[in-house]
């Protein structure tokens, strides 16, 4: 039985391998059904491996050793505990919609093979980093979601800046990624292993500096930084749009950009050990949850507005770690994986219909021509900003509570305000792109359709799973039934962290937040209704707009700061050091040795004479050094 | 057993050399996949109990010199690489029309019989003549058949490398002036005064002050060989200018003399003199990582961009062998095998670009992902070899070696790290360049791929994988054999 959880990797790998090879012979539904059809058994499995580990405890499952160098062994391992087949469901479950989706998406495509045999390879990868047992493991599944992501956003790679974010998002995250891997080197210097349950287990008998806890967390916290797009490697994401939609909404939204999460919840016994981490990583989730959604505000591009918000909202999750409510911010990973990717699938309905237009601006009234996708969008978009009773009312009202409870009412004003502003641009993004009147060309209006059922069923799944999803984990002062089960689920690895509140503090807090969420929703809805507080066009956007617009010209800072002084750099090191300085010293050692043979040459002229008064001074120097020594 | 790999290529060599043959390069492929096949038997051997196959006669017995030979998990890992990778250089160059073709392999044979030789040797002399033998192919490999400018540039690479190398037989000759004389077998029923062999070299002590000059004469030769940063400038040159396969056997298999001396022969014999010394080449090998991976960003010649890279690389290798730790060095080991199978794959890219398009100008590419998909897939498996993306070849090498450094010292680890960011940087430039954009009128017409090309690059992308998912294949072999190295240094 244990065997089978090695089969829930590698069949999407499986899948991959075929498609890859033989993709471009095969029909176009026999691709799609082995892409999406491999996903689906591994859902099973993990649905199978859901029940044991309910009935039975975590299964660990060790394929073979990778390699051992001393004590520095590493098993290809699986550990498929309470948090691992959780994240599992979430990348086999909203992966096989996205799958099924993409065939209705992809269609017309002609690297319609291509692009699912790397969906799978991520969902491969994206396992690995779930499923492994130990650090290692996670690092490849972390370095190949990042290989991935860079395939697929450069997945139209005629378009020379599409290839550039694909870079970007790269090497953003490899700049992470040494920080983890510091993190790695220190974590098995000090504890001996990279296996979790021998490292974990290790926290209580070995005595560690505090310091030392600090620095693995932090060094940890930077690989986080980079895969989760936090505050400063945040600036790839949202480039990473330039991808085909469906992965924007696999990777760049439900599953990869939440790895970072998944790391801090796994590593919570270390992490707990740290106040002084925690602090940092929810102030970095703060502060970033508060500046990408000001950011939000002001773009205009379908796909942007999105990404902005997944900053944000990953911001929020990182808040929650750094509370100390780790089952919380799994949480919100959850119902965000639900309605994060409804959105962006149906984001990309509405670009399949617009026919590849992306601009909010140039459309407006899409909710005649597009029924369901409009009422799936209005549906994700109440979920994500805190409608009574959908899904990320429960999961952010939780962070808050939390939020409260740990650290006041300064802490918990400031991720207000970042959930609020949610509610301001989501609406926003509803209310101009499917209401209003038609702004595009006429040659737009008339290709608008409502895309075909293969796109719209997953559509619909995913609105469900955004509505009830928050059930899963609701508050014990609603008393609506199924009180913090998800948190009783996770109870084995991440101890239950009660919210220190009473019902009357929790009801206010509920009651400030959703009635501030419902007023901005109505206020949003009469604002766009007026066709001039629709957006500006680029031009003529001034002042603090424009310095929002331009996303607070971070880009440009970083080009300024990094990009252009190490290519700078590149040519002085090539032209001047290397080629002037340290060759010219080697070729000038080099001509100088010649001329000194040069010079011994004319010493031999035929001259005996000159011969003879060499040799005398030679004996002469023999004479004297002997005499004197 | 031992003689085998020396003898093959040799013979073969001579033929090829003093016979116009016409059938050369097929005479050449058949003698190099002759000396795979014994390497690939000696893979099943017992490596845990020091040398096997040893083969070992007097030579000038009078001296203390003997034809002395063996084979560890070491040597094996090496002999490993060069007979894998020997076959698909000489299958690279298979299309190109050389001027006197039976000379051109006749040397590439003598080539790789000197460099079994070099990883084989037991007897310190015997070490130095076939590194010095090395040389002499490779020399006129790539002054007959290089490119432009070819006679300055090998002149140079000639003269420096030879340079270096007389600094180590001078050390080589002061531990040999302070062997005891052996006391039983050949050598001493002749007489000798002293012995060249490792075991007798090993044997000697040294103060620390002539350990460290005793050192530095090892050091010169290797650090000028693999080249690390200073001592580098030879390098882009000479593999800008050398032909496709002297490129490869430079990059692939000849630089690895030099770590694989540095771990056989510098640090057993000379350990008292690293506390001075090691220091100073350890932030030499670190800044010359990021040296050259800054140096390779903005590269517009492929070529020359990949030979920066492998400084880089090879930088790293460096800093793994000087931290003398297991990590470090098993971690020097693989890579030696990894990037030698890497970077002929990244050379023989070049090589099929430039026969196609007549330039290796990044800024004259783009597109070729379009009119060449197979080729666009290899390469960028090749590349993420190079990249060190895990689950590749590249990666258990790296990851060891930046943890030895990093256990070396912390700093100088994380400094080293920079070379995943970089390595990135440049080798995604690189191939964004060449394989994505929209093509141009010459990249339109870029052929994809055909039988003989597909084979090389197939194989070694297969290689890529395999190795880069079973690392333990080739850890295995060293394992025991690294034990054994760094117990005969007193630390």
């Amino acid at each position: 039985m244990n065997s089978i959880v090695a089969y829930i990797p590698f069949l999407p790998l499986i899948g991959f391998v075929i498609n890859g090879l033989f993709g471009k012979q095969m029909s176009k539904s026999m691709v799609g059904i082995i892409g999406s059809g491999t996903l689906l058994v591994s859902f099973i499995l993990s649905v199978l491996c859901f029940n044991q580990v309910a009935a039975s405890g975590p299964i660990e499952y060790t394929l073979y050793n990778f390699f051992s160098v001393d004590t520095l062994s590493i098993d290809f391992g699986f550990l498929v505990d309470q948090l691992s087949v959780w994240m599992m469901l979430i990348v086999t479950g909203v992966g096989f919609l996205i799958h099924v989706y993409s065939i209705g998406y992809m269609h017309d495509d002609e690297g319609f093979y291509k692009f699912f045999a790397y969906l799978n390879l991520f969902i491969f990868s994206m396992l690995l980093l779930v499923m492994g047992n130990n650090f290692l493991m996670l690092f490849f599944g972390w370095e190949g979601v990042g290989l991935c992501s860079y395939l697929l956003i450069g997945f139209w790679y005629s378009n020379r800046e599409f290839g550039k974010a694909a870079r970007k998002a790269f090497i953003m995250n490899r700049v992470g990624d040494l920080g983890l891997l510091l993190g790695i080197f220190l974590i098995f210097k000090i504890f001996g292993s990279l296996n979790y349950t021998a490292v974990f287990g290790a926290l209580s008998t070995v005595r560690v500096e505090p310091a030392v806890i600090t620095t693995i967390c932090i060094l940890l916290f930077i690989g986080a930084m980079g895969k989760s797009a936090q505050i400063p490697l945040y600036t790839w994401l949202p480039d990473a749009m330039a991808g085909p939609t469906p992965v924007s909404a696999l990777i760049h939204a439900a599953t990869m950009v939440t790895a970072g999460v998944y790391l801090i919840a796994r590593c919570n016994p270390v992490y707990s050990l740290s106040p002084d981490a925690m602090e940092f990583v929810a102030l970095i989730g703060l502060v970033t949850s508060i500046f990408a959604a000001i950011i939000g505000l002001r773009q205009n591009d379908i796909k942007k507005v999105l990404a902005y918000s997944t900053v944000s909202q990953l911001g929020l999750m990182f808040l929650a770690l750094g509370m100390g409510a780790y089952a919380t911010a799994i949480f919100h990973v959850t119902t965000h994986a639900f309605f994060k990717a409804l959105l962006f699938l149906a984001a990309g309905s509405v670009i399949h219909g617009m026919g590849g237009e992306q601009d909010i601006r140039k459309m407006g009234g899409l909710r005649k021509a597009m029924p369901v996708t409009f009422w799936v969008f209005l549906i994700g978009t109440f979920a994500i900003s805190g409608f009574p009773f959908l899904s990320g009312f429960f999961s952010k009202d939780e962070i808050f509570a939390f939020t409260y409870a740990h650290a006041g009412w300064l802490w918990w004003g400031l991720g207000v305000i970042g959930g609020l502003l949610t509610a301001i641009y989501m609406s926003r993004l509803l209310f101009v792109t499917f209401f209003g009147s038609f702004r595009g060309t006429t040659e737009q209006e008339h290709h608008l359709h409502e895309s075909p059922a293969v796109m719209t069923v997953p559509l619909i799944i995913l609105a469900v799973l955004s509505v009830v999803g928050g059930l899963l984990n609701t508050p014990h002062f609603l008393h609506l039934g199924n009180e913090q089960w998800l948190a009783n689920w996770f109870s084995q690895i991440i101890p239950i962290s009660e919210i220190h509140l009473d019902a009357a503090t929790e009801w206010q807090l509920m009651s400030i937040t959703t009635l501030l969420a419902l007023a901005i929703i109505i206020g949003a809805y009469f604002i766009y209704q007026k066709k001039s507080n629709l957006p500006l066009a680029d031009e003529s956007v001034k002042g603090i707009t424009k310095l929002i617009a331009n996303k607070f010209y971070v880009d440009e800072l970083y080009d300024w700061l990094f990009v252009k002084p190490l290519a700078w750099l590149s040519k002085i090191f090539y032209y001047f050091v290397d080629i002037q300085g340290i060759d010219g010293i080697v070729n000038a050692i080099g001509s100088g040795i010649r001329r000194l043979g040069a010079g011994f040459r004319k010493w031999q002229n035929g001259n005996v004479e000159y011969y003879l008064l060499s040799m005398v001074a030679g004996i002469v120097i023999v004479l004297l050094t002997i005499i004197f020594r | 057993m031992s003689l085998i790999f020396i003898l093959i290529p040799l013979v073969v060599s001579v033929l090829l050399l003093f016979s116009k043959a016409t059938a050369s390069r097929q005479i050449a492929l058949v003698a190099a996949i002759a000396n795979l096949i014994p390497t690939i038997y000696c893979l099943g051997c017992d490596y845990s109990r020091g040398m096997n196959c040893t083969f070992d006669v007097p030579w000038v017995d009078s001296a203390g010199i003997s034809f002395s030979l063996g084979m560890d998990g070491i040597t094996m890992v090496m002999l490993l690489l060069t007979n894998l990778v020997a076959p698909l250089i000489i299958l690279s160059s298979w299309s190109r029309k050389f001027e006197n073709e039976s000379r051109y392999y006749g040397l590439v044979l003598l080539m790789l019989s000197a460099l079994n030789g070099v990883f084989l040797a037991q007897d310190g002399l015997l070490f130095y003549v076939f590194y010095e033998m090395a040389l002499i192919p490779i020399y006129f490999i790539c002054a007959i058949w290089g490119g432009q400018d070819r006679i300055r540039v090998t002149l140079k690479f000639f003269v420096y490398t030879f340079i270096g190398s007389l600094f180590m037989l001078l050390s080589l000759l002061y531990l040999y002036l302070n062997t005891q004389a052996p006391v039983a077998g050949a050598l001493a029923e002749a007489g000798a005064q002293h012995s060249f062999a490792w075991a007798d070299l090993l044997k000697v002590q040294l103060s620390p002050e002539v350990a460290t000059w005793v050192m530095l004469g090892f050091m010169l030769a290797f650090v000028v060989k693999m080249p690390v940063f200073p001592f580098h400038t030879w390098q882009p040159d000479t593999y800008v200018v050398a032909p496709t396969g002297g490129t490869m056997l430079l990059s692939g298999i000849m630089l690895k003399m030099g770590t694989y001396g540095a771990i056989r022969w510098m640090m057993p014999l000379a350990p008292e003199g690293a506390h001075t010394l090691i220091p100073v080449f350890m932030v030499l090998a670190i800044i010359g990582i990021v040296y050259a991976s800054i140096i390779a960003v903005k590269q517009s010649d492929l070529k020359r961009l990949i030979a920066y890279s492998s400084i880089a690389h090879v930088g790293l290798i460096a800093a793994g062998i000087f931290a003398w730790n297991k990590t470090g060095l098993q971690g020097s080991i693989i890579q030696m095998l990894n990037h030698g199978i890497n970077v002929v794959g990244l050379f023989f890219i070049v090589d099929i670009i430039e026969s196609r398009m007549e330039t290796r100008s990044l800024s004259e590419l783009g597109g070729i992902a379009k009119s060449a998909p197979k080729f666009a897939t290899l390469f960028m498996v090749i590349m993420l070899g190079s990249v060190a993306v895990p689950l590749t070849n590249g990666f258990p090498g790296e990851f060891l070696l930046l943890n030895g450094v990093w256990n070396y010292n912390y700093w100088m680890g994380a400094i080293a790290g920079l070379t995943i960011i970089f390595g990135a940087v440049y080798m995604l430039r690189a191939y964004g360049l060449v394989a994505f954009g929209e093509t141009n009128e010459q990249t339109a017409q870029f052929k994809d791929v055909d039988t003989r090309e597909m084979l090389i690059l197939g194989t070694i992308a297969i290689l890529v994988l395999v190795l880069g998912f079973f690392p333990g294949l080739i850890l295995n072999i060293s394992d025991a054999s690294v034990n054994q190295i760094m117990s005969s240094v007193p630390w």
